[in-house]
């Protein structure tokens, strides 16, 4: 069964989501959740069988697919990938539990199956093709999802949703093309298997292009400033269980591909493109963080905050050193996390006053205080408090970048420092005060389903705040692979300089000391 | 005195005419049963097209099998070339063909199909298209072009509304027209070079050095837009739309199959040595003619009210994508045409007859026409399974993978790749996003929108049969199931293709 793993953590919820068709829509919530929680104890069972001192690829399958062409079905995982996949199963078990929608929950929660199918099948998938497929078909349920249940503007979000990423994804699939043809002039044989391509070392010119070509795909969909402009109207317009997938773990495929894509393939490329990525991400970090202040609807608030944080991300990732690229896929969890449960939260106000807009409310502090409170911690781990998830992964982010540019470095800092002002005026407009508004007074405090979905990810935020390493070893361990196989790839100076090599330890040099006597 | 002619029967090899001549004898046999005994029910006569149809396909296979032995067949005084490219072409045909006709066995009655003539010329169109890729002898594509043609305008016009007359008449003008561009191409080149058969006639044209290029571009010029007339590439598109529109949904998906395809193979015959004689002109203007025609008939598609007549640009949008791969001349484009084209046969022929079981005979009043966008608001609601296959076919037209038509994309891009087209790769991506949006559109209508008042799911379904049902479910799978088939098909596509010298 452990040599399958991968392949039944994707195709279980698929299968479990064409049975649902079966079951009658008023026992569908206890199907959902079970087969959930099923996905969601298959992947700890993996973590489980995970070898944490192994940096490569595990639990390998391949099935050939199309071999005239070089298209395998392989997955695999490593410690970057392990993590993502269980946060997902998480989130969709989460999710389901914590649903609230009643009007055809039956589609949506097969829906949320084949989502939770797409989203397993992209961080396993060690195939272009096989990836791409994934990333592509994740667009359709998402599409559903915002269109079917979302707000007033819903259709024109979803098709805007869908027709930004498929538009980016078609033009990284010409670059996947090339790099299949590079390969095949290269070898004589067509693969688009990852590991193979890991092996190839292209000329520089070759790698901007390549780099551009992929980073148009991944950008749309982290996404990136000036690419972001979906993400708004799509978190505005879907339900609760929407936004938090799509904050949770659809952003994070962006992310999660630059590092296992653009980095390995083109490291040339990526040092050459390290500092107007990192100067754009930084841009993405401060204008969206101002943004988020303007806001007059939490649930904007929190949406721009997400495109700020993604920001932190890449700056991480493009420091192109073990501590920002670990610090960057660590924050990715906790992004998706916080995020998600800011989520939960704007949904368990929404579905009280079906009103977001924060001058509705004030003074809730008074009587949801239990409410208040679980909203107050994530909203200190959103801000970066230490001893909460997102500190690590942004403490680590910044700490890579540091070493390649101080003033970026400084200046996404302060990005953090708007988080922590619109993040606190909007906490005091919601909660502080008086209560103004009738309708206020008589709101319930959070019920045993909500306590239910925001429990266990308060006690993550907290635990992995204090405690990182038992998530941080594994991953920093494939990084650590990673980076060193970009340093041995690459070929330019520039490269070279940017990209560690870690076979060579550090050795510090003390130049002067000075002992004093006291007597 | 003439001295009587001696030819042996071997030198004939009239096994190279036996796929033809079984949908003629079954054609002629309908004829003669109708004279027979009239008034037969219309069930009779599918099933001896559709049993005629498989003895061809045998045939087919048979072909395919003596040419993987022996390669390509000459006949009837080297008129009749049975090469890789005329098996793939006529499986196509003869493939498309077959999943067509039971399409006819509707619920509702419809006036075309109590004909006995309707599948008797079906029969006679289809050994026209036959014949089409089966030679290389100009004269002999020009009859079964227009034996097929003439069939094909009488089949429409028998859908007997007003629309389909207008569609017949100006398909057949058309027609007629682009009948008229072809014979003077091919007169041109005829008196170039003294020969009516395309090998010869490259080879001439290559050994003087294509000396009177004025006169070869003339002949190219008169061929390229007797083509572009056949295949619907823009500005010789404008009937396409309105013809689609008049022909009923069956018909139509069956349209923007098979004389496709036909004319693509005769296309590539004629272009393969064109395109790699380095005549820059031609290189220019087929490029436009494929990059307009599919960015154009995009932009149009987006803009549509009636889901046949998107599904009509997006089929003229689908042919120059393919004419993409006869721009780039490879091997690999080659074999991508024919497993683009096989794809595409799949998911095109499963959409429109999903139009076809939801064809009214009369219009309630919100709906503008036959199959206006918002006749399938909210489908999902009250027919599930229906909204969820047709979803499934928009999923397929825009490339969404693992869906059929995603991997004849994928090839057909790859090829354009590896043969240093790299801006239309581009383009060819882009358009297909582009495209995303109109088939989206139709998805958001079904599985977004609230359903009309009053409607109930049994409109989407009205004309559904078992045979159709059977004919979707079939599309369905193969749409769904591609990625299975898709080694074998390339495998064997590229065989013909490469052992034909294409």
């Amino acid at each position: 069964m452990l040599d399958h793993i991968l392949s039944i953590l994707i195709f279980f919820p698929a299968l479990a989501a064409v049975f649902g068709f079966m079951i009658h829509k008023d026992s569908m919530r206890a199907y959902g959740i079970a087969v959930a929680l099923i996905e969601f104890g298959l992947s700890l069972l993996l973590w489980y069988a995970f070898d944490n001192s192994v940096s490569g690829m595990q639990f390998m399958e391949s099935i050939p697919l199309i071999p005239s062409f070089g298209i395998n079905y392989t997955l695999g995982t490593d410690g970057i990938s392990l993590f993502i996949i269980i946060l997902s199963a998480f989130f969709t078990f989460i999710g389901i539990a914590s649903l609230t929608e009643t009007h055809n929950v039956k589609y949506m929660i097969i829906t949320l199956l084949f989502l939770q199918m797409t989203m397993a099948g992209v961080f396993a998938a060690l195939d272009a093709i096989v990836f791409y497929t994934f990333w592509e078909l994740s667009l359709v349920p998402m599409l559903y999802i915002i269109g079917a249940w979302g707000g007033p503007l819903r259709i024109y979000a979803s098709i805007k949703f869908f027709l930004y990423t498929f538009a980016g994804s078609l033009v990284m699939l010409v670059g996947m093309l090339f790099m299949a043809y590079f390969y095949y002039q290269a070898t004589g044989v067509w693969s688009f298997a990852l590991l193979d391509w890991y092996r190839l070392i292209l000329p520089e010119t070759f790698q901007l292009w390549l780099f551009a070509a992929f980073f148009i795909g991944f950008a749309i969909k982290v996404p990136m400033f000036p690419f972001h402009t979906w993400l708004p109207y799509a978190h505005g317009q879907a339900p609760t269980i929407g936004s938090v997938i799509l904050a949770a773990i659809l952003l994070k495929m962006g992310t999660y591909a630059f590092i296992r894509f653009s980095l390995p393939l083109f490291p040339d490329a990526s040092a050459y493109f390290m500092m107007p990525v990192a100067i754009i991400a930084t841009i993405m970090v401060i204008y969206t963080a101002m943004v988020a202040y303007a806001q007059k609807d939490i649930k904007q608030v929190v949406a721009y905050s997400s495109i700020s944080h993604m920001g932190i991300i890449i700056i991480g990732t493009f420091a192109l050193n073990v501590e920002g690229i670990s610090g960057s896929i660590f924050l990715m969890l906790g992004h998706g996390v916080v995020a998600g449960a800011l989520f939960l939260l704007v949904g368990v106000i929404y579905d009280r006053r079906h009103t977001k807009t924060m001058s509705e409310f004030g003074g809730l502090a008074h009587v949801m205080p239990r409410y208040a409170a679980i909203f107050g911690l994530m909203m200190m781990a959103s801000v970066g408090l230490p001893l909460t998830i997102n500190f690590v992964g942004e403490f680590l982010s910044l700490l890579g970048f540091y070493q390649q540019s101080h003033i970026i470095t400084l200046l996404a800092g302060t990005g953090i420092i708007v988080g922590a002002i619109y993040m606190l005026a909007a906490y005091k407009k919601m909660f502080f005060g008086e209560i103004t508004k009738e309708e206020n007074k008589t709101l319930k405090d959070v019920n045993a389903r909500e306590w239910f979905a925001l429990i266990p990810l308060a006690i993550i935020t907290i635990w992995l705040g204090i405690y990182p390493k038992p998530v941080l070893g594994p991953i920093n361990n494939s990084v650590e692979a990673i980076v060193q196989l970009m340093h041995n790839k690459s070929t330019t100076e520039l490269a070279k300089e940017r990209i560690p090599d870690l076979t060579k330890h550090k050795i510090l040099v003390i130049k002067e000391t000075t002992v004093e006597e006291v007597n | 005195m003439l001295s009587p002619v001696n030819i042996s029967m071997e030198s004939l090899n009239v096994m190279t005419l036996a796929p033809m001549l079984i949908p003629i004898v079954g054609a002629l046999l309908i004829l003669v049963l109708d004279v027979i005994k009239g008034g037969l029910h219309k069930s009779l006569y599918v099933v001896l097209s559709l049993l005629f149809l498989a003895m061809d396909f045998f045939a087919l296979l048979n072909g395919a099998n003596v040419f993987s032995a022996n390669g390509t067949m000459l006949g009837m005084f080297d008129v009749m070339l049975i090469d890789g490219l005329a098996l793939l072409g006529q499986f196509i045909i003869v493939g498309a063909s077959m999943l067509f006709i039971p399409l006819s066995l509707t619920h509702k009655r419809f006036h075309e199909f109590s004909y006995p003539e309707f599948f008797a010329l079906f029969l006679f169109m289809i050994a026209g298209f036959q014949f089409m890729v089966a030679t290389d002898n100009i004269i002999l594509v020009f009859v079964g072009l227009e034996t097929s043609s003439l069939a094909l305008y009488t089949l429409i016009a028998m859908h007997n509304r007003d629309k389909s007359f207008e569609a017949a008449v100006k398909y057949f003008t058309m027609g007629a027209l682009a009948a008229g561009f072809f014979s003077f191409g091919a007169m041109v080149l005829y008196a170039l070079t003294g020969s009516v058969e395309i090998n010869k006639i490259a080879l001439v044209l290559a050994s003087n050095g294509y000396a009177d290029i004025g006169y070869v571009l003339v002949g190219i010029a008169f061929m390229l837009a007797a083509f572009a007339f056949k295949l619907s590439l823009i500005p010789f598109h404008t009937w396409a739309p309105d013809v689609y529109e008049g022909a009923s949904a069956a018909m139509a998906g069956y349209m923007s199959i098979v004389p496709k395809i036909a004319g693509f193979v005769v296309a590539m015959r004629f272009f393969e040595f064109l395109v790699h004689s380095h005549i820059v002109w031609l290189q220019v203007i087929l490029y436009a003619f494929v990059v307009i025609t599919m960015t154009a008939s995009n932009m149009w598609a987006l803009v549509q009210t009636d889901v046949k007549r998107m599904l009509a640009y997006s089929s003229i949008s689908h042919a120059g994508f393919v004419m993409g791969a006869i721009l780039i001349g490879t091997t690999q484009a080659n074999s991508a045409l024919f497993l683009y084209w096989i794809l595409f046969a799949f998911t095109n022929l499963g959409s429109f007859s999903m139009l076809w079981i939801s064809r009214q005979k009369q219009l309630p009043d919100h709906q503008m026409s036959d199959h206006s966008y918002d006749k399938f608001a909210g489908m999902i609601k009250t027919a599930p399974v229906a909204a969820s296959i047709m979803g499934l076919f928009m999923l397929s037209l825009a490339g969404v993978p693992p869906f059929a038509l995603f991997w004849g994309k994928l090839y057909l891009i790859s090829s354009a790749v590896t043969s240093g087209y790299t801006v239309l790769a581009l383009i060819m991506a882009l358009n297909s996003a582009i495209a995303g949006y109109y088939y989206l559109k139709l998805i958001v209508y079904m599985f977004m929108k609230e359903p009309v008042v009053g409607a109930d799911g049994s409109t989407y379904v009205a004309n559904a049969t078992l045979a159709l049902k059977t004919i979707i479910g079939i599309a369905a799978i193969g749409t769904i199931f591609a990625f299975i088939a898709i080694n074998p098909l390339l495998e064997f596509i590229t065989a013909f293709v490469y052992n034909s010298g294409y």
